[in-house]
């Protein structure tokens, strides 16, 4: 095996003996021991897998594990072709239709399998995107563009601002809508981040990602995709908004304003929830019905006011029985210029943490508060615990969740270094993160249970 | 007509699908169950052919993508997850099921995988939620010996099954499916095409369910064992029939399907004889609904009136030939039917080869000649439906004809409960599979192999001398014990019971498959509720020639218990309290006899007391008592 070997993912006896046969991954080997030949082409192995057994495809289709032993004979028959994959023709860009610029991040909206050997591959290039997903070519003139190409939990508050100054460089050149493609786990704080650094929007900027990967049949990426696209392309509102199903069919997508959405299921494809909100609009039979009056609308005329700036110096603490506070001692001595206290209830935290807050806020460090409850507002006049954190500084956050907090708080930081004047700005509202009413069907259960039906 | 299968060198090959009787399905935490009630849970979901490197994509399945075929998929909490909604990834591979595989993939002497590594099979018929069905073979390259002959075993696998049909609506358009099932266990072994005849087809796989069974580990009734045959003829095609749920109807289907290709050659030449060329076939449809205005015929006439098309199209030359019989109950003009349905999901065509009939009248027929320009020695097919459904209806029905003029055209079908077999699918390319990188392989260690070995269910052959030893069987009743599904229940019952061997051995063997004859559904009464009824012939709370009685009402009376059987039926014994009063009362009302014969009294006065106690009372009790009173 060449020096290539490594990536394979082969290791120990399996490479060595893999190597001293001279074959690759993708070369028909044909493998006896006991008795007994497999003949197929040899796959990669998965990287946790362990370091005696190697993978070949039979003719059948199937893969099997063979356990390497120094009396296990392995040969080269063929060398491995290939794959071959010839991009569709790009079809004709209808003239009339809007045009739709699609940002991808890293998650596989669309992709290929290898059947060969059950490699599956991202289809990403314009020509790719309407082969795979032949809907788009009706829906919008797409220009893709691939930001960056990394496992959404692994975005950061750089990756924020270059996909925020993408968005605005597209937006100003004259994109009628904006997608960007997510992985899903952190897609909320992304929408969230967008929402503040992209103000005054013109058109709308739509996140969109996928619970079942789109190798296979069932998955949701393409009709996820092809909702946004439409939403982003021909909705009559201009917010960063995040689109997804609505429920386990694929019947409707809904699209959620970026600052009241959360990932609240670790693998349903309705994963996404408003919360303390409605959702925005539904995508349903390639119609777009706005299930709000409170959006801003789309206007080309707008100014689009590109705000992309995010500090890193901002921790989140989540309050706990046993809590050490400590931890938030730690935080002020290593620069945190803001904490988001995840506190409990109506919005509290021990009072042995009280010392540590009272010393943060006096070193200027911002220390505001949401609820860990997710759901509902904090009200921190109810129980002396709440007026006594009050009395310490700790701002109140209303009706705003920890993440979307949290994200706000590294973007105000970003906007200013003057804790009065971030302050403030944290309690302005800027992207429809605060809601001063809260509604009964608000709450992560089906609205008929909610109400007692 | 006797036909001579070697000389025309028939060859058959099986795949044999068996559920297993695991405690839970193959990739998560519920029951192997179905339910019957309607679902709590719907949902509609698309499936899309994804696109392959070598650009390939199944041509049903892409057909169907293009139609906008839409599934609806319906659950209930009893029996279904997240995980088979395709909501929540699968659980880790179910190490019992993998162990049962092992244990038949042994007693076939197949050799196991060092590795299992599960793959994911893509079908996009909707019968799996995810698009694709989870698979992965266990062992390979055996052997099983039926009769004198070595048949080769090429494969055991172990994979999920598959959600079930349950109509379709919205005129085709929507396709229900019930996931119930989707995720059981089954085995699948496969056998070498090395079988020539349809009797040696059924007794290879007799012998192959036999094996299964003897693993105690399989599920039992209609349903869970569905046998796929590959039939092949060297002037025909090689064709795939799925789903044979009975043993019994094996040689039935091999025999229909040899007849139906020999029919399809015969067709052949003479389509050749009379010179058909295939471009002659074209797909020139004529809207013939005006003639239909009117018509009598009731299937066109409730169309017409939905303001849906009637379009026909012209055969030439094949005139009488859609009325030939290829199989019982179905002709020429079955196979093109079949096409159209599949295709076009109309209920059906008409032809002419077959007209007047259906209220279509005989002016009908000539306008709808004259309209297709058709001579004397063509055939015109229309068919009534949607603009839509019927332009595919009958370019599929072109498609068919045009195959004729070839012969057999490969297909997968599937059998129907006569015996034969109708177009199911164009038959699928090569196998597209991929990993399921979801689930990590499964090392099968030689040590987890030697455990299975040492612990192998016994051979057929040494197991029917052991019951007649054992239990003193003869060697008939050993050997339907063994050949049984109730094989491994027998030795239950009786070692838990101290019911007789006989009695249970005839009971399960001869007892139930004359109840089986006469109609009784013996699969709705468990292992459980057999069970318990033999305790109570054992406790002597019913008595042994009630059994079969107890038995029919419980397959009735579904999740019922012994002691509601004897309620509703009466059958409860005399207890010896009872018994002895009506021993006395008998004594006393026969007293001048008694005090005539002494003890010669005693076969009369048995007599007496068996005929009012009516099967309710253990004989050998009203022996001991009456014995006792007479002293």
């Amino acid at each position: 095996m060449s020096e290539k070997a490594e990536s394979s993912g082969y290791k120990g006896e399996a490479l060595s003996a893999l190597k001293k046969a001279g074959c690759q991954v993708g070369d028909v080997i044909r493998v006896t021991s006991n008795k007994k030949t497999y003949e197929g082409i040899l796959i990669p192995r998965s990287e946790t897998g362990d370091s005696n057994h190697v993978v070949v495809k039979l003719k059948s289709g199937y893969n099997v594990g063979l356990h390497i032993t120094p009396n296990t004979k392995i040969e080269k028959v063929g060398k491995g072709a290939k794959p071959s994959f010839a991009s569709p023709e790009l079809p004709e860009q209808k003239p009339e239709l809007p045009k739709a610029v699609i940002l991808s991040t890293g998650g596989t909206i669309a992709s290929r399998v290898d059947y060969r050997t059950g490699a599956v591959r991202s289809a990403i290039s314009a020509s790719d995107l309407y082969g795979v997903v032949p809907e788009l070519a009706d829906t919008a003139r797409v220009k893709t563009e691939i930001v960056f190409s990394i496992y959404s939990e692994n975005l950061t508050q750089q990756h924020w601002s270059q996909l925020a100054q993408t968005a605005a460089e597209h937006i100003r050149q004259g994109a009628d809508g904006v997608v960007i493609a997510h992985g899903t786990d952190t897609m909320a704080y992304t929408a969230a981040a967008l929402s503040f650094a992209l103000q005054n929007l013109p058109v709308p900027v739509i996140l969109v990602g996928a619970q079942r990967s789109s190798d296979r049949p069932s998955s949701d990426a393409a009709t996820n995709l092809i909702g946004a696209v439409q939403a982003a392309t021909r909705g009559p509102f201009a917010e960063v908004g995040l689109a997804m199903h609505e429920t386990l069919s694929d019947t409707s997508i809904v699209v959620s304003r970026g600052t009241k959405v959360r990932k609240c299921h670790t693998s349903r494809r309705d994963t996404f929830k408003p919360v303390n909100s409605t959702p925005i609009a539904r995508v349903k039979n390639n119609e777009i019905i706005m299930l709000t009056d409170n959006y801003q609308k789309r206007d080309a005329a707008k100014n689009l006011v590109l705000k992309p700036e995010f500090s890193e110096a901002v921790a989140l603490v989540k309050f706990h029985p046993g809590l050490d506070p400590a931890v938030i001692d730690w935080h002020v001595k290593k620069g945190c210029k803001g904490i988001l206290l995840e506190g409990s209830g109506l919005g509290h935290v021990s009072r042995y943490c009280f010392d540590a807050i009272s010393n943060a806020v006096k070193r200027g460090v911002v220390v505001a508060l949401a609820s860990q409850c997710i759901w509902g507002r904090v009200n921190m006049n109810v129980y002396d615990t709440g007026r006594d954190l009050l009395n310490l500084g700790v701002i109140p956050l209303e009706d705003m969740f920890p993440e979307t907090a949290l994200v706000k708080l590294m973007w105000v930081l970003g906007q200013t270094s003057d804790t009065e004047e971030a302050k403030k700005l944290l309690k302005t509202n800027i992207a429809g993160e605060f809601s001063p009413r809260t509604m009964p069907e608000e709450i992560g259960v089906d609205g008929e249970d909610a109400d007692g039906n | 007509m006797e036909i001579d299968y070697a000389k025309i060198g028939l060859k058959v090959g099986l795949e044999i699908h068996q559920q297993l009787n695991t405690k839970t399905k193959l990739f998560c935490g519920c029951p192997p169950a179905l339910f019957k009630e309607e679902p709590e849970i719907t949902f509609l979901r698309r499936l899309r052919p994804t696109q392959s490197e070598l650009g390939q994509v199944d041509p049903a399945a892409f057909f169907e993508f293009q139609k906008g075929i839409k599934i609806q998929y319906e659950a209930n909490r009893a029996t279904s997850c997240l995980v088979e909604m395709d909501e929540e990834p699968p659980h880790p591979l179910n190490m019992d099921a993998l162990e049962v595989v092992l244990t038949a993939a042994l007693m076939m002497n197949m050799q196991p995988i060092d590795e299992v590594h599960v793959m994911r099979k893509t079908v996009i018929d909707g019968s799996n939620t995810t698009g694709f069905q989870r698979t992965c073979i266990v062992a390979s390259d055996g052997w099983i010996k039926v009769g004198e002959k070595i048949i080769p075993m090429q494969a055991a696998s172990l994979e999920e099954d598959a959600a079930r049909k349950t109509g379709t609506e919205d005129d085709g358009k929507t396709i229900r499916y019930r996931i119930d099932r989707l995720g059981i266990p089954l085995i699948e072994v496969a056998t070498a095409p090395v079988i020539y005849s349809p009797m040696e087809a059924q007794e290879v796989a007799f012998a192959i369910g036999r094996i299964l069974r003897d693993t105690g580990k399989v599920m039992r009734g209609l349903g869970t064992i569905r046998q796929d045959l590959n039939v092949s003829l060297p002037n025909g095609a090689l064709i795939e029939i799925k789903g044979v749920q009975e043993l019994e109807l094996i040689s039935k289907v091999v025999e229909y399907e040899v007849q139906r290709q020999l029919g399809l050659i015969q067709v052949r030449e003479d389509l050749q004889k009379r010179g058909v060329k295939p471009e002659e076939l074209k797909e020139e449809f004529i809207d013939v609904s005006e003639i239909f205005r009117h018509t009598q015929c009731k299937v066109i006439r409730k169309a017409v009136d939905k303001g849906q098309k009637v379009l026909a199209v012209k055969l030439p030359k094949f005139g009488g030939v859609l009325k030939r019989d290829l199989m019982p109950n179905f002709r020429v003009g079955t196979e093109l039917s079949d096409r159209a349905k599949f295709w076009g999901r109309v209920g059906g065509i008409f032809h002419t080869d077959e007209m007047p009939d259906y209220g279509v009248i005989a002016e009908e027929v000539e306008a709808l000649r004259k309209a297709a320009g058709a001579r004397e020695e063509d055939t015109v097919v229309f068919v009534a439906d949607t603009a839509e459904n019927v332009q595919d209806a009958l370019k599929a029905v072109v498609e068919r004809a045009q195959e004729a003029i070839d012969g057999v055209p490969a297909e997968t079908r599937t059998a129907k409960e006569d015996g034969t077999t109708r177009y199911m699918r164009p038959r699928p390319g090569a196998a597209r599979m991929y990993p399921e990188t979801d689930i990590p392989p499964s090392a099968i260690t030689s040590a987890l192999v030697e455990k299975i070995r040492l612990n192998l269910p016994e051979p057929a052959a040494k197991k029917l001398k052991r019951l007649m030893t054992e239990y003193s069987l003869n060697e008939k009743l050993a050997k339907q014990a063994v050949d049984s599904e109730y094989g491994g229940l027998f030795e239950v019952i009786v070692k838990e019971t101290g019911v007789t061997a006989t009695t249970v051995a005839v009971f399960l063997t001869e007892t139930l498959k004359a109840l089986k004859r006469d109609g009784v559904v013996v699969e709705k009464v468990t292992d459980g509720q057999i069970m318990e009824v033999f305790r109570g012939v054992g406790l002597g709370e019913i008595v042994k020639e009630a059994v079969a009685d107890v038995f029919v009402w419980l397959s009735e009376n579904e999740s019922k218990s012994l002691q509601d059987a004897v309620d509703a039926l009466g059958l409860k014994m005399f207890s010896k309290k009872e018994l002895a009063k009506l021993v006395d009362r008998v004594i006393e009302e026969n007293r001048q006899s008694v005090d005539q014969m002494g003890k010669k009294a005693f076969g009369m006065l048995m007599g007496i007391v068996m005929k009012e106690v009516r099967g309710k009372a253990d004989p050998g009790l009203v022996t001991a008592l009456l014995r006792e009173q007479l002293k």
